[in-house]
């Protein structure tokens, strides 16, 4: 009966902490309710679990027997069935509370990274369970980690890779993070060999290839944790791409070197090793690496062809998906590859043509799936840290451990600048010193190096406490340390000059430059290496496409949703007044003659912060991923307001007769903007995919000029009551659209991208509405055939489109 | 796209564009590959639509009129030499340039003068060598969000033109445009690193 009311007690405790957190939202109350769920939770459990033990497993049959009443009891109790569940969701629990309470706080995530916040949440869940000397179960064995816990981590961060920018720094990536690793594993565990044949500390029984293998596993870096920290400071695109590649490639070759070290160490007299074995080693660590690629890609491609026909069972897609990288993950494991190499190259191949062929839903579904599960992988892992650091096993050794942090460091600088002194010869963009400098210092540990030395199988290590102690310093000394240091570091570096205000003008004309350097920027594209991104680009449309993209039109059903959608879009927003003529200024205000108004500096201020406030954004070039959410949509609105209101002064200057070269205007025509589909929708759908995939450095195909001379020609009809409504649809259609081409704008890529082609979709037939439009009016024959031509080049690429295509043309 | 000759003879009046422009072969063949890939009909020139091609210029709030931009008086197209020029005012400033610049010859398109001459043109939509107040008003128009009232626009135009006009005509000339942001680093903000 008592366990009962605590266990009543403790949830009404919970519900009222959750009643103070609304009204307080603060921190420190988070901790505070965390801490006593947590006490209670544990308290409770204690209790129980002494009470339990004392029983026979079948408690309630036992009790009742022995019971002389014989009576059925009402209540019973047997906790030791749910322990382990009851346990583990609890952890996971209490980490997501305190990540509520992180954000809450805004400024906090940009003070530290959240693995900060994770260790502190595991030591707190490690000291409660020390404290109240519970016998935490076992749930972290070499099994559990290497079959559930890393996959899912490793094929997160596979499927949010952005694939282009990776491709074009392969080269780069490859050589810092395959090199990079080597070396600093093997420079770790050779200078610590060195260190411990000193007599005097005592280490003299840890033979090199322990040694070694320790290097190799505390060199598995997460840098990707940092980024959060300084990610709204300006740093370049490539410096991302090689953090990224870096996080990617990491773990996979620790593990890989971490597996080839335990099966030296298997072999039981050190002597035997000859440079046979070497060799054969490090043929192994290549073989392995490519196998695991190439099983990664097999497998990618076999579920981007399943999801293929996938269209009538929809709710099967994110498992497909999932179930098709998991298994690429333990094929490659049972043929001894590696399995983290596998299941990241399964993610990035099926990535491109699963998110076409997957409704929108399902894809919604897996990036947040994959989010969840990885977060939760990644939260248990430094739950266990917490535990283990509170304990009894440790083994503390001064020598060894300060010297291993030194090393760390010391290896980590000499990799960094050695290797892109090296990579800078042949770069076209050469790495400066000081983003040279943020990779060093963004060489975070996290729960990779942890989970492989709690790993390590004490038979062949008997010193493993020693190690597991020195992983646990490095991991908090780097996450607690650089973490928070790393942010001001960025921000110094950087050089914000501006401590005084700016006035009112420069603020303007600055942010003006900005927008002007972000659209020439634009304009000039990317540079990168075309051939062999065209050769593979036109593999790809060839054969690749054709063999793992539906081919289905979309249902009418669906396309008039969307446009449902829309229309409730549109009408919001003349609600909301943006497609009101005030959105554009106002031509026939006569020039004032301004007096020289004496301002007050509070207007002054207050005006500069409406500037700074509402001002547009600049787009941003570079990346932005934050590892544990998936950022909002809040550049879309921006966007969208752009586009709007760029359509509304196209449409006033054309109706102004400005310098557009739109054509004259029709006659008045039919505007039938029409939902069914059309003779060869399914061409004109392979068709815009062809035109959208076919190169995204910035350069919109086709279906760009498109539905902007479609755009174009409806702009030139007529106003009509009806199409008002109609057009900021097209814009909207056109804004989404605009935002998937340019991948690199300030969205998230995954959602936002892949949100953005989604909508590429559904508006083929509204296309082909004013194709119909426009043929059959009195266009001029230079914009015709214009228009033509460049449907034209769009068709080089799929003749059969084309002359599929033409009869259409031909119709009127 | 076609087997594009990579050399840099294709380039029609290649030593006179570099001259002009000050960019390096590789840098001129690199423009001319971009050049050959907007114009996706390979007709020798870029029209507007060409431009609008670039979906992120779509979301520029200025994308209209940076496209304007490289049409200088009314033309409806632009060849490689046009482009080029427009994309020299972005060069980044080289500091050798400054110094063994033959003092006869005409400002790099590069300089700090040419650059703000540039962004001014972005304001001065009719070309009469002043940012007027309705221009200005036009300008933050573009630059602002849909959240911001008229009213609030009008009394920030007013300040924004009162702060610079100097001569009290209620218009902001180039000279007065420059003064105000001498001290800008207008040489790094309007730079780009690629176009070395």
């Amino acid at each position: 009966m008592a366990h009962i009311s605590l266990q009543v007690c403790s949830k009404r405790l919970t519900g009222m902490g959750l009643e103070m957190l609304m009204t307080f939202s603060s921190w420190n109350w988070l901790l505070w309710l965390m801490v006593l769920a947590g006490s209670e939770a544990s308290s409770y459990v204690n209790e129980s679990s002494n009470s339990t033990a004392q029983q026979a497993p079948g408690a309630q049959f036992a009790a009742s027997s022995s019971d002389p009443d014989e009576r059925i009891s009402v209540f019973e109790l047997d906790y030791d069935y749910v322990q382990i569940p009851y346990e583990v969701t609890l952890w996971i629990l209490l980490a997501s509370l305190a990540k509520i309470g992180f954000h809450l706080y805004h400024k906090l995530p940009h003070l530290m990274p959240e693995s900060c916040l994770l260790l502190i949440v595991g030591a707190l869940v490690g000291s409660i369970i020390f404290g109240t000397h519970h016998k935490s179960p076992p749930v972290m064995d070499s099994s559990i980690y290497f079959l559930y816990l890393l996959p899912p981590i490793v094929l997160e961060s596979g499927y949010f890779m952005p694939t282009r920018p990776f491709f074009e720094n392969i080269g780069s990536i490859l050589w810092w993070a395959g090199l990079g690793a080597l070396i600093n594993a093997f420079g770790i565990g050779l200078s610590l060999y060195f260190i411990c044949q000193i007599k005097a500390f005592g280490l003299g029984d840890i033979n090199l290839l322990q040694n070694l293998l320790f290097g190799s596993l505390i060199s598995a870096v997460d840098p990707v944790a940092v980024l959060a920290v300084f990610e709204e400071a300006r740093v370049n695109e490539q410096l991302y791409m090689m953090i990224f590649g870096e996080a990617l490639l990491n773990d996979g070759i620790s593990v890989v070197l971490y597996n080839i070290l335990i099966a030296f160490t298997k072999m039981h007299k050190f002597e035997d090793i000859e440079p046979v074995d070497i060799l054969a080693g490090c043929a192994r660590f290549v073989i392995v690496g490519c196998g695991g690629v190439f099983f990664g890609i097999i497998f990618g491609f076999i579920s981007a062809f399943i999801t293929r026909f996938t269209q009538n069972i929809s709710a099967i897609e994110p498992l497909i998906v999932f179930m098709f990288s998991y298994l690429s993950y333990l094929a490659a494991e049972t043929l001894y590859l590696s399995g983290i190499l596998a299941i990241t190259a399964c993610a990035v191949t099926m990535k491109k043509y699963v998110e076409e062929n997957v409704s929108q839903t399902s894809y919604t579904t897996i990036k947040y799936f994959m989010k969840m599960l990885s977060s939760v992988s990644e939260t248990l892992i430094f739950i266990f840290m917490g535990v283990s650091t509170i304990g009894k096993n440790h083994e503390w050794n001064w020598a060894f451990i300060c010297f291993t942090l030194v090393f760390c460091q010391i290896w980590r600088a000499i990799s960094v600048f050695t290797l892109f002194y090296v990579s800078n010869q042949f770069r076209t963009f050469p790495f400066s010193i000081k983003d040279q400098f943020i990779i060093f210092y963004s060489g975070v540990r996290g729960a990779g190096s942890f989970s492989l030395a709690f790993l390590l199988p004490l038979s062949l290590f008997p010193r493993k406490k020693l190690f597991v102690t020195a992983t646990l310093v490095v991991t908090y000394f780097t996450v607690f340390f650089q973490g928070i240091t790393i942010g001001p570091l960025v921000r110094y570096l950087d050089v914000r000059k501006t401590n005084k205000k700016e006035s009112i003008n420069e603020e303007l004309h600055v942010r003006l430059m900005d927008h002007l350097k972000a659209g020439i920027e634009d304009v000039c594209g990317q540079w990168s290496h075309y051939q062999v991104r065209d050769k593979f680009k036109k593999f790809d449309h060839r054969y690749l496409r054709k063999i793992l993209i539906r081919r289905n039109l979309p249902k009418s059903s669906i396309v008039s949703l969307y446009k449902k959608l829309e229309m409730k879009q549109a009408i919001e927003m003349v609600e909301t007044g943006i497609l009101t003529s005030a959105a554009f200024p106002a031509p026939y205000q006569p020039e004032r003659i301004q007096g020289t108004k004496r301002l007050s500096p509070e207007d002054v201020e207050s005006m500069r912060d409406i500037l700074t406030r509402n001002m547009y954004q600049v787009r941003q070039r570079t990346l932005s991923y934050n590892k544990y959410s998936l950022k909002p949509q809040t550049s879309e609105k921006q966007a969208k307001e752009i586009l709007i209101r760029r359509q509304n002064t196209l449409r006033e200057s054309m109706r102004k007769g400005q310098s557009l070269p739109w054509g004259k205007p029709t006659g008045t025509k039919n505007f039938r903007y029409l939902s069914f589909p059309y003779s060869n929708p399914q061409s004109a759908r392979r068709e815009a995919r062809a035109a959208e995939l076919t190169d995204d450095d910035g350069i919109d195909p086709g279906f760009q000029p498109l539905m902007f001379s479609a755009h174009s020609r409806a702009g030139s009809l007529q106003e009509r009551r009806q199409t008002q409504a109609m057009i900021p649809m097209k814009s909207l259609h056109r804004g989404e659209k605009a935002l998937s081409f340019s991948y690199r704008s300030d969205t998230s890529w995954g959602e936002h991208a892949g949100w953005g082609r989604r909508d590429a979709i559904r508006p083929k037939p509204l296309f082909y509405a004013v194709d119909e439009e426009y043929e059959s009016g009195e266009q001029t024959e230079e914009e015709i055939t214009a228009t033509r031509s460049r449907w034209r080049t769009e068709h080089r690429r799929s003749r059969e489109h084309y002359k599929s295509h033409s009869p259409l043309l031909h119709i009127k | 796209m076609g087997s594009r000759s990579s050399h840099a003879a294709l380039i029609p009046d290649v030593d006179h564009i570099r001259r002009e422009t000050g960019f390096s072969q590789a840098s001129l063949l690199r423009l001319y590959h971009r050049f050959q890939a907007l114009d996706r009909e390979e007709k020798g020139f870029l029209s507007r639509l060409d431009l609008q091609q670039i979906g992120a210029l779509a979301v520029n709030p200025l994308g209209d009129r940076i496209i304007d931009s490289f049409f200088p008086n009314g033309s409806q197209r632009v060849d490689f030499a046009g482009f080029a020029r427009v994309l020299a005012h972005f060069r980044p400033v080289d500091e050798d340039d400054a110094t063994i610049r033959d003092p006869k010859q005409p400002e790099p398109l590069n300089s700090r003068m040419n650059k703000l001459r540039f962004a001014f043109q972005l304001y001065d939509l009719d070309r009469d060598g002043k940012i007027s107040r309705n221009e200005m008003l036009q300008v933050l128009r573009l630059m602002v969000g849909v959240q911001v009232t008229d009213e609030q626009l009008e009394s920030i135009t007013d300040r924004t033109v009162q702060e610079a006009d100097e001569d009290g005509d209620g218009a902001v000339s180039f000279m007065e445009f420059t003064k105000s942001l001498e001290k800008m680093n207008i040489e790094q903000k309007m730079s780009i690193r690629i176009l070395k």
